[in-house]
């Protein structure tokens, strides 16, 4: 019954790189997942195709239940395959991990590819000091010995801008503050210095000042090592000077998607522009209500028959409530979008919209979702704009963060 | 830790102090003259006088206490007024004999609990689990006074496996006694595999859906080491919670069983000497069966720094 | 038997403590609150149905308590009637369920006994529950001093294991129904009224409250309109878990022999009987109907409870 910490069965994987072949580090094709429950089958991914390259950044947006979380860990095949079911493929570096055992995944996982979780505080285990936390990868992947793999442990440690490493080593989670403990996450997930890093919502819990470190560290250490990484966040704000391209999520599928510029420029989805106005700006007067979304995302189980936003969407035309529109390119082929009635220049492009004023009419979360669901008199009833997007574009190099 | 420690450790003097006071005022829970409620048919005006002098009943409450306790603290309980035994004799000869029955029962109880909840706790509601989870439940409602008898007519009466009734020291011929004690033991262990199992499975199940054995997982360890190290531990508090509020329910096991086997443990003395109006034998049996349990509360408060690390030093 | 389908479910259901352990007087502390903040009643419809085993289990109950209560008016001969021309009969048409080594009426010793452990198991926990439930309800809301003395006190009773008190207390004061039903009520007090307390303080903060509270309702009128409502369903729930426990306690008496005193037949007593003196080789009978009877109460019990647990919503922990 004794557990040892070895890699056991199953040949060693080899990693080429890919990079050099053209093909991207990784290549997600039309990926589902779906949840059997009692209420019902809950498509929580529906559809997803994304690449990344190595050493870039992609940023996954999405409202808090679009789906986030369970495409991250469907592409790292982490999910329990109790009462789940997934299709679609996941090539990373040559191999196709929806093809694997789990002894070949367990030798991804940690070496090549690894996860930085939302909170420390529980992804952390409460009971095992964080040097043993680190070190366990390190000598399951690397065969380092103990004492090799704690000094290594004290660099990463170092690395990742712990004090005193060689105390902090023998420390338990609880001991350490939030940012700490999520410093002490990176390392973890850093630890065999993997090609690419799932990073979902790393800095979601922690206040402004220290979420601003965490990424840039985050960022410095990318660079240095050349890794990819997925930066999975409900904010807009995160993820506009970090990312090279950007995916935007609702509803379990992708609704945008565009180099990080080019998102911010040319914004086609009210849904992404609705994110956008969410993003709260240092400008803001401290204490002011964001621009949230009116209404709720769908029920997954049941997902209305057309656009998925149509029920929250200012511009939705009976077209919208009818079928989906498909996810596709105009103009440039590197940005898709999903609407039948793209902005421009912030402006719908949907009939009785020419008026030149936005229409997100609802703030504070106060508003009645699927007001506007009503197609027939939807383009009869504008309401007056509270703030124009036209007015406020936003320029991704402005820098969110405080310098 | 320390500090810790020391404030578990003056609320445990605290515990016992009022312990030691309650039983001490049991003797005045008698109708009437104490001394001559405890002498019994054997009163005469001397013996009488002698105990007076013993118990320091004349004195007044408080000082009696004082009187008694100190006596205690000397390790003199009194003597039994039917054979003039000791009071601490009869207890060192008995206790041994229920940290026996104790120590074999949680054995059996942990190695059949533990590793059937590690296979059940992985895979839920399969027919394995289920067929455990009911069994379990089943024998929640098999205290040593029901199961024991029908083991005894199994297993003694039907198939002469065991003897029925007796005991042989320990000292005297190990292999006997150990044989001996199986059915006895048994017979408390099945309360204890139930609440332990049920408790463990149901904490394995809700830690192996923590964030941190996701987190491990995607690190690439194998099922087995998380299941060991990573998620062990820390299911582990109630059980080892449970295991302390249990020995409650196992020393009236092994008086059960005592009485039913004739296995000589204080349970056994015990009854005997509340049958006989014995009564310095039970106050002393009293007195000492509780002070034990609140220590072995305190070592299982002890484990528990050792087992969390939180406990002692948030 | 309890079919813990969904994951939330077994979490709670395996912490079945109280209900097993004798000593439960040694319940160290529990942590005791509803989800849920009221029952609305649509909520009860949209729940699952209880079950088969459950009315099977209430049945049994039941059945148990009318057969105690009606004891003297059933057709059953005296229990300590010895008739001598059936002396360790098997079961048979005059003897429903045998006669023992004296000739008495099984059934007869079963139904009387079963009064003494049905007495003792309710009329304690009633007892308990009054002094330790009203206690814990205001020390829960009240909180300051009187929650922090009774809060110690509680502990400091439970600090004692529950069987040893009883038989020490048993043997100086004496071996009576009466007695022995007090005691018991003693014992479970401090344990009620943690749970009480327990869930009591959890409700004490909730916006209800504090609503009322705004609105000028005095103490008494928040504790007994507000909260007692929402502790009802746990108080229930536990009550009938500690019935089973002193119901084990009792028996374990019995079974010594210092419980109720013979020739009074109690479930207890009547194993011991049936188990001692070679008695286990010359009439199973005599121990097997008690030890059945008693298992399947215990057993219904634990499954009422476990079933009104999953109901209720309540979740309960250790520590
Ligand atoms: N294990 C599961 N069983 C059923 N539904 C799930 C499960 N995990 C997630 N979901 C559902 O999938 C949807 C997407 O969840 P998630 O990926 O966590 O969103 P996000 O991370 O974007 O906030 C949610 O509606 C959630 O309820
Ligand atoms: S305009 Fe229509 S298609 Fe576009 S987001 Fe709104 S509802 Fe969906
Ligand atoms: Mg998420």
């Amino acid at each position: 019954m004794k557990a040892r910490l070895k890699r056991t069965g199953g040949d060693t994987l080899e990693f080429k790189d890919v990079g050099h072949r053209g093909e991207p580090l990784l290549v997600v094709d039309d990926l589902h997942t779906s949840f059997r429950t009692g209420r019902g089958t809950v498509r929580a991914v529906d559809g997803v195709s994304l690449t990344v390259d190595e050493g870039k950044t992609l940023g996954v947006v999405g409202e808090s239940g679009s789906g986030k979380t369970v495409l991250s860990r469907s592409i790292m095949g982490l999910l329990p395959p109790r009462d789940v079911i997934k299709s679609g493929t996941v090539r990373f570096a040559g191999h196709d991990l929806t093809a694997m055992d789990p002894v070949q995944l367990r030798q991804v996982w940690g070496a090549e590819l690894s996860m930085i979780f939302q909170d420390p505080m529980t992804a952390l285990n409460p009971v095992k000091r964080i040097g043993v936390q680190i070190t366990e990868s390190l000598r399951l992947h690397l065969g380092m010995d103990r004492s090799e793999a704690t000094a290594t442990a004290i660099e990463l440690l170092r690395s990742v801008g712990i004090p005193s490493p060689e105390q902090r080593i023998r420390w338990y989670p609880f001991q350490l503050s939030g940012g700490m403990r999520q410093r002490v996450m990176i390392a973890i997930a850093l630890a065999c210095s993997p090609r690419l890093v799932m990073a979902d919502e790393p800095t979601t819990g922690l206040d402004v000042t220290v979420q601003a470190q965490i990424l840039d560290l985050l960022a410095e250490l990318q660079r240095e090592r050349h890794m990819a990484v997925i930066l999975v966040t409900h904010d807009l704000g995160v993820v506009a000077t970090r990312a090279d391209d950007i995916v935007v999520m609702y509803a379990g599928r992708i609704v945008e998607q565009a180099p990080t510029k080019t998102l911010f420029k040319e914004t086609r989805m009210p849904y992404t522009q609705a994110l956008m106005d969410s993003i709260p700006r240092l400008s803001d007067p401290s204490g002011i209500r964001l621009h949230a979304i009116a209404g709720r995302p769908p029920d997954l189980i049941h997902p209305p028959k057309g656009c998925r936003f149509a029920p929250r969407c200012p511009y939705a035309q009976d077209k919208c409530h009818q079928s989906e529109p498909p996810l596709r390119t105009a103009g440039s082929p590197d940005h898709l979008f999903a609407c039948w009635f793209p902005l421009v220049n912030g402006v719908s492009t949907a009939p009785g919209m020419s008026s030149g004023s936005s229409v997100f009419g609802v703030s504070g979360g106060s508003g009645t979702p699927g007001e506007s669901a009503d197609a027939s008199t939807a383009s009869d009833q504008v309401p007056p704009a509270p703030w124009s997007l036209a007015d406020t574009p936003i320029d991704p190099d402005a820098g969110l963060e405080p310098s | 830790m320390a500090k810790y420690l020391l404030r578990r450790l003056i609320q445990l003097v605290v515990v016992a102090f009022i312990i030691s006071v309650l039983v001490f005022l049991l003797v005045h829970l008698l109708p009437g003259d104490p001394a001559a409620q405890i002498l019994g048919a054997n009163d005469t005006a001397h013996n009488r006088a002698v105990l007076n002098k013993q118990l320091g009943l004349n004195l007044p409450l408080w000082h009696q206490y004082i009187f008694w306790l100190k006596g205690v603290l000397h390790g003199n309980l009194g003597q039994s007024y039917l054979n003039h035994t000791p009071v601490t004799q009869v207890i060192s000869t008995g206790w041994p004999i229920d940290l026996e029955l104790i120590i074999i029962s949680q054995v059996i109880a942990f190695a059949v609990a533990i590793p059937l909840a590690l296979i059940t706790s992985r895979r839920p509601n399969r027919p394995v689990d289920n067929i455990s989870t009911t069994a379990t439940f089943g024998m929640l409602a098999l205290p040593p006074f029901v199961i024991a008898p029908i083991m005894v007519a199994v297993f003694a009466v039907g198939l002469h496996w065991f003897p029925a009734t007796g005991y042989i020291p320990f000292t005297q011929n190990p292999a006997t006694n150990l044989h001996d004690m199986i059915l006895p033991s048994l017979a408390i262990t099945a309360g204890s595999i139930a609440v332990y199992y049920r408790l463990f499975r149901s904490d394995l199940i809700s830690t192996l859906q923590e964030d941190f054995v996701t987190m491990a997982r995607s690190k690439g360890l194998s099922p087995r080491w998380i299941m060991w190290r990573h998620a062990f531990r820390p299911s582990s508090f109630s059980l080892l919670a449970a295991a302390g509020v249990n020995i409650g329910a196992l020393i009236a096991g092994t008086f059960i069983v005592e009485f039913l086997f004739a296995i000589p443990g204080l349970g056994y003395s015990l009854v005997q000497a509340v049958n006989q109006r014995d009564y310095l034998v039970v106050q002393g049996i009293t007195l000492v069966v509780a002070v034990a349990y609140v220590v072995i509360q305190f070592l299982i408060d002890f484990l528990f720094t050792v087992v969390d690390p939180r406990v002692t030093r948030e | 038997m309890p079919d813990d389908r969904e994951l939330s479910d077994t979490r709670s259901g395996g912490r079945l403590l109280g209900d097993q352990v004798p000593g439960l007087a040694a319940v160290d502390e529990l942590v005791v609150s509803r989800q849920s903040e009221t029952l609305d009643s649509d909520d009860v419809l949209a729940r699952k149905p209880f079950g088969f085993l459950f009315w099977f289990a209430c049945g049994w109950v039941g059945l148990v308590v009318l057969a105690a209560v009606l004891a003297n008016v059933l057709p059953l001969p005296n229990p300590n009637f010895q008739n001598y021309n059936a002396l360790n009969a098997p079961p048979n048409m005059h003897h429903l369920l045998g006669t023992d080594d004296l000739g008495r009426d099984l059934l007869s010793r079963l139904i009387f006994g079963a009064r003494v452990s049905l007495v003792v198991g309710f009329v304690s926990v009633a007892f308990g529950m009054l002094i330790g439930g009203t206690l814990g309800l205001i020390s829960g809301y009240k909180g300051g001093r009187l929650d922090v003395a009774l809060n110690a006190g509680s502990f400091v009773l439970l600090a004692f294991p529950a069987i040893v008190a009883v038989i020490a207390i048993v043997a100086f004061w004496g071996q009576s129904l009466f007695k022995i039903t007090v005691i018991l009520g003693v014992a479970v007090v401090p344990l009620l009224f943690r749970v009480v307390r327990a869930s009591s303080l959890s409700f004490a903060n909730r916006d209800f409250v504090i609503a009322a509270r705004t609105m000028g309702a005095t103490s008494a009128r928040i504790v007994f309109r507000e909260i007692l409502p929402n502790v009802v369903p746990v108080a229930i729930t536990f009550g009938l878990i500690t019935v089973a426990g002193v119901i084990v306690i009792e028996g374990t008496l019995a079974f010594l022999g210092l419980s109720v005193a013979l020739p009074t037949p109690s479930w207890g007593n009547l194993i011991a009987e049936g188990t001692s003196n070679g008695a286990l080789s010359t009439n199973v009978y005599i121990m097997l109907w008690p030890v059945i009877s008693m298992f399947l109460l215990l057993l219904s019990i634990n499954l009422i409870g476990d079933r009104l647990r999953q109901r209720f919503d309540i979740r309960e922990g250790l520590l």
